[in-house]
């Protein structure tokens, strides 16, 4: 296999590992908050804020990861 | 040894799909390369003046430079209008602005800075409302958002990496903010090597805020283009419906980001000058 066929491999399979270590971190994320959310409704607006800060922040990780599988991929 | 075999295998199962497919395959491939190019074309930066370059730095006037602009005047030309005679309540859109900037001064500004955060509300509120419009104005047709150039990120990291170091240098003397960095009561061969990961730990933040910011409405944009190269791919309008609405819906989601990360910025700015200032070691 060439160098660049090996380039877009990674960068394929990369993405992938990003997207499911982001999507396994925002769902434990989510799972809380929602059992949280259930215990004490009254909480629910401070909650949902927390909730969309944290998960854009846990997204962030993920999108590093992206970076570099595009890097990987337009070389 | 498995990693050779895994290749063979590879290369002959493409061989064979080539000579199976024949120009099916052709077609697409070629087709494939330019939707690659087409992505990278429409995501990065244009020039559209050309300038000779001052002091070795190129100043050719992009895309992104224009948008910057853009927003710039917008932006002066909205907060004058709107608050230059100031009234007691606001009315209308200057309700709105009046009604985010108070949201941000409780939430950032109060929280992280204190009862000192007074001096930073000018530029953190400046760089909250520049990012969010840098962001919105790539989702206008014909336009592009500067915030998806690592240089504007970078750029805009790197005002928060200074003020944060100039601030924490003017509340605690030069000696004072590096030795904030170090807990105390460590023995003392701890302290060199707690010192690097500190200020490597300091300078990791600030960055991923750039390619946070960077790769979030890169990314956005990327799944816009992909959905739309869908239609090139298949060369038929018949699946236009699919991907015209995928991009609309993500068009949507893209609006809820640019506002996320515009706030995000603006609060891990606060929480980082804060830090700088209120050296809790």
């Amino acid at each position: 296999m060439t160098d660049i066929a090996m380039a877009f491999l990674a960068a394929g399979i990369g993405a992938a590992g990003a997207t499911m270590a982001g999507a396994l971190g925002i769902g434990k994320l989510a799972s809380a908050a929602m059992e949280s959310i259930a215990r004490q409704p009254e909480a629910a607006g401070d909650i949902r804020g927390l909730m969309i800060l944290t998960a854009a922040m846990i997204e962030g990780a993920a999108l590093f990861a992206l970076v570099i599988c595009f890097l990987l991929a337009i070389k | 040894m498995i990693l050779h075999i895994f290749s063979n295998l590879l290369q002959t199962q493409t061989g064979h799909t080539v000579q199976q497919a024949g120009s099916d395959a052709h077609a697409m491939a070629a087709a494939e390369e330019s939707i690659g190019e087409y992505i990278i074309t429409h995501i990065s930066d244009h020039v559209l003046v050309e300038l000779p370059p001052l002091f070795g730095i190129d100043v050719s006037i992009t895309k992104h430079v224009l948008m910057m602009w853009i927003v710039a005047g917008l932006m002066i030309l909205l907060f004058s209008v709107l608050f230059g005679k100031a009234k007691l309540v606001p009315r209308g859109l200057a309700n709105m602005f009046e009604a985010v900037i108070v949201f941000l001064r409780e939430d950032i500004v109060k929280v992280y800075l204190g009862h000192e955060g007074k001096r930073f509300e000018p530029y953190l509120f400046t760089v909250f409302f520049f990012i969010l419009f840098n962001n919105l104005l790539g989702l206008v047709p014909g336009g592009s958002s500067p915030t998806g150039n690592i240089s504007v990120t970078g750029g805009l990291a790197l005002l928060t990496f200074l003020i944060g170091i100039i601030e924490g240098i003017r509340a605690h003397g030069a000696f004072g903010y590096l030795k904030g960095f170090i807990p105390p009561g460590l023995p003392l061969p701890l302290i060199p090597l707690l010192f690097v990961v500190e200020i490597m730990g300091l300078v990791t933040k600030h960055f991923a805020l750039a390619i946070r910011l960077f790769a979030n409405m890169t990314a956005g944009h990327v799944v816009i283009l992909a959905l739309f190269s869908l239609i090139f791919l298949f060369k038929s309008l018949v699946v236009a419906p699919l991907p015209v609405f995928g991009a609309v819906a993500i068009s949507l989601l893209e609006v809820l980001v640019a506002l996320i990360q515009a706030y995000i910025f603006t609060m891990l700015s606060g929480v980082f000058i804060g830090a700088a200032i209120h050296q809790e070691h």
